[in-house]
Formats: structure tokens, C-alpha cells, sequence
């Protein structure tokens, strides 16, 4: 036993991912020395991930009727207006967020309001595709290279896929979507929990600028964007906090400007 | 947007807890109707402001626990643990039938504990404040029941390992 006791509760919240920092070091340490345990606790997140993948295609399946009606005597509205109610209230917020900004930086330069709208229609985007089991993306990971030179080729500029493996996220793929200045790229990234983050990058009317990150939560959604040279980029989240969504935008960023 | 908007809203969420929890699609889907019904008509019994997901998995563990105790006696085979087939790789139906022959084996209230962990990805503390009991029966029934469930899906070499360990 090193000077680092492990608790049972402790490898079950470390199974789970939910340990701070410090006490996953300790347990890192600890399971290093104990490659019994360590099997144990990857047997669990196994497990965990099995469960996940037999259950989770109930969450994309249409409900049957008596469900759906189940509230419906005091309900006036149809089933999927639950999801629609969701991206109207979001567009709102957004857009009362954005008018209020607007309001009060009138001297704002116009790139700002621009950037907004970016960020709008990223997290927007991030809240349609992010919760996809079954088709999260166009193009996979496993064919990164032809994703890229096909984005690139539509953006008519140079995308790139940042790797974001030291931050726990790999790449799931990415897909084309329709933006305000022409084509977008989407890339899609996942922690292994789950936890999606997206890349929203597009191309600026107006290129040879270049912004600081700024920040916007759209509904549930947060977002950092920036504006470089030819490109405008907007990282958005729905499930990790405003601190780490930030050093992944910072990775990101660097990782763009070596 | 108001309570009953968001019952709507997680009505997905209780389908998967539903099929994880009772094995088959017919029954997961009478106690979400049992519990979406019931859920309507406590709604003035939840508060404001608070978590409504915790609030309405709550009514659907209660919901089930008197459906179980009405339906039979259970969890008879607590202690049994037969070995399910190592064939886990061989197909999403195959091992989502491992999975519920599997899970059907826990006892109750250790399933809905690691179903809560795992599937909503609720806290520990709210698993606690759902199922109303100490936290500390929270973390020994996630670990009895991941255990148990390893030893089930992943054979008796785990087991028979896991006891040269101890």
C-alpha cells in the first residue's frame, strides 16, 4: 500500500469519471500497482459503456401513441413540439441576449453582432446534432483525411481537425452544414462519458481579422468564439463548464496558430 | 417553460430507465404510463425550482416498488449468480438480452442505483435524494451491484480471479 489509501467509493467514482484531479492521480497511481483492481474498474467502465449502448437508442425512438397522449387531455400540442419549444426558446434567449449586448455596446464593431450570429447558429447546430446516437456525423473519424479535404475543399479554405486527445476528446467526424457566408464545417468531438463537445468553422466575408475569444450560452448551450483571418470559429458545449470549455478553446486556438 | 412541458421532455429518459429496469419493452412502457400519470396528478407536490428529474424518478421508483410487491414475490435469486455466455461481441441484440437476463438478476434496488449512475448520469447525491437513502447505501449497492453484474456478463474467470485476490 503506497501513501495514497484507495476506497471501494472511490474506485466506483473513479469508474465513473467523477473523481476532482488530484484524487484520480492518486487512484492512477494506485491501479498502476494494482493491475487486478485496475482490470476491475476497466471491466466496470465496460460494462457502463455496454449499458449505455443497449439503452440509449430509447432516448431517438419516437414515443407510442399512449405515451405521447399520456398528458395530452391537458396538453394542446403535438410530440415533438417538446424538442421544437426547446431550439425556439434557445433562438430567443439568443436573440434577447444579442439585443440587449447590442443595446449595450452601441460603439460595438460590427464583427460583434456578426459573432453573435455565429454563435447563435453554432449552438444551435451543437443542440440538433450533439444529441445524436445513430448519426452524429456525415463522416467519421475513421476517414479523417477525406473529411478534411472535403470541408476544405467546400469552405474553399484550409479546415483542420485539432486534436484534442491530451483534453480527453477524440474525434467522432464531422458533417457540411449550411451557414450565412456559404458552406460550414462541423467537427464533432467526445469524451469517453459521452460528453460531446462541437467545432462550428466557417469562412468571414471580411478576412485579415482577428478577435479575443469571446463568450455566449445560448439555452443550455455555451459557446466560445473568435474570429481568425479567414476563418471564424465557435466551440460549443453542453455539459462541461465554462472553464474547461475554455482551455479547449485555447487548445484549439493554438493548435490552428502553431 | 412550465412543468408539464418538461415531464413531456423527459419522457425519452424514463423509457430508457423503464427498459433497463424491468427487462421487456410492453412492461418498461406500463410503468412510464403509470408513472407519467401519477407524476400529473402529485405535480402540486413538487416544488418549484426544484430538480424535476429527480423529483419524477422518484415517483417512478415508487411507482415501481408497489407494482413489484403487488405483481410477486422477487429477487429470489439474489445469491444465484449462473454464468450468462461469454459472447458479448457477438451482436447488439445478444448482448442486450445478456444484459437484461443479467440486470433482472440484481436485486431491485441495486439496479436502480447503478441504472441511475450509469444511464442518467445522476450524482451520487442525487441518486441518494431519489431513491431517499443515505448516500453511503448508495455507494455499497453501486458497488455490489457492478460487481455482481461483472461476474455475470464477464464469466467465472472474473470471479475466480477476483477471489485469488482477496
Amino acid at each position: 500500500m503506497s501513501e495514497a489509501p484507495v476506497t471501494e467509493s472511490e474506485l466506483q467514482a473513479y469508474a465513473d469519471g467523477r473523481l476532482d484531479d488530484a484524487r484520480r492521480s492518486a487512484v492512477d497511481a494506485w491501479l498502476a500497482a494494482h493491475p487486478d483492481e485496475a482490470e476491475r474498474v476497466a471491466d466496470y467502465r465496460r460494462l457502463a459503456g455496454a449499458l449505455r449502448g443497449a439503452y440509449d437508442p430509447l432516448l431517438e425512438e419516437a414515443l407510442p401513441e399512449r405515451l405521447a397522449h399520456a398528458l395530452r387531455p391537458r396538453l394542446q400540442w403535438k410530440r415533438h413540439a417538446a424538442a421544437a419549444a426547446w431550439l425556439v426558446v434557445g433562438i430567443a434567449i439568443g436573440g434577447i441576449a444579442g439585443w440587449q449586448l447590442h443595446a449595450a455596446r452601441p460603439g460595438a464593431a460590427p464583427l460583434g453582432d456578426v459573432g453573435e450570429v455565429m454563435a447563435r447558429r453554432a449552438a444551435i447546430a451543437h443542440a440538433v446534432y450533439s444529441p445524436e446516437v445513430r448519426h452524429p456525423v456525415e463522416v467519421g473519424a475513421d476517414q479523417e483525411a477525406h473529411l478534411v479535404a472535403w470541408l476544405s475543399k467546400r469552405l474553399g479554405a484550409p479546415v483542420r481537425a485539432p486534436k484534442l486527445e491530451e483534453l480527453g476528446y477524440s474525434l467522432v467526424g464531422g458533417r457540411l452544414l449550411p451557414g450565412d457566408n456559404g458552406p460550414v464545417a462541423h467537427f464533432m468531438y467526445q469524451r469517453n462519458q459521452g460528453t460531446r463537445i462541437t467545432l462550428y468553422v466557417r469562412t468571414e466575408a471580411t478576412s485579415n481579422r482577428e478577435t479575443a475569444f469571446r463568450y455566449a450560452k445560448e439555452g443550455q448551450v455555451q459557446v466560445f468564439y473568435w474570429v481568425d483571418r479567414k476563418l471564424g470559429y465557435a466551440l460549443s458545449s453542453g455539459d462541461i463548464s465554462r472553464d474547461d470549455l475554455f482551455k479547449v478553446a485555447n487548445a484549439v486556438y493554438q493548435q490552428l496558430n502553431p | 417553460m412550465n412543468e408539464a412541458q418538461r415531464l413531456v421532455e423527459l419522457i425519452p429518459r424514463l423509457r430508457r430507465y423503464a427498459r433497463a429496469l424491468v427487462g421487456d419493452r410492453a412492461t418498461a412502457d406500463d410503468l412510464v404510463q403509470d408513472t407519467l400519470e401519477r407524476a400529473w396528478a402529485k405535480l402540486h407536490l413538487y416544488r418549484r425550482g426544484t430538480d424535476l428529474r429527480a423529483w419524477l424518478f422518484t415517483v417512478m421508483h415508487n411507482v415501481h416498488v408497489n407494482r413489484v410487491r403487488a405483481s410477486r414475490p422477487t429477487d429470489l435469486l439474489e445469491d444465484e449468480m449462473p454464468e450468462l455466455a461469454q459472447r458479448a461481441s457477438q451482436g447488439d441484440a445478444l448482448l442486450v438480452r445478456d444484459l437484461d437476463r443479467a440486470i433482472a438478476r440484481l436485486p431491485t434496488e441495486q439496479r436502480a442505483v447503478l441504472l441511475l449512475v450509469t444511464l442518467e448520469e445522476m450524482s451520487y447525491e442525487e441518486v441518494a435524494r431519489a431513491l431517499n437513502v443515505p448516500i453511503g447505501t448508495v455507494m455499497s449497492r453501486l458497488s455490489r451491484a457492478r460487481e455482481k453484474l461483472r461476474v455475470m456478463m464477464l464469466g467465472q474467470s472474473a470471479a475466480a480471479k477476483l477471489k485469488l485476490v482477496k
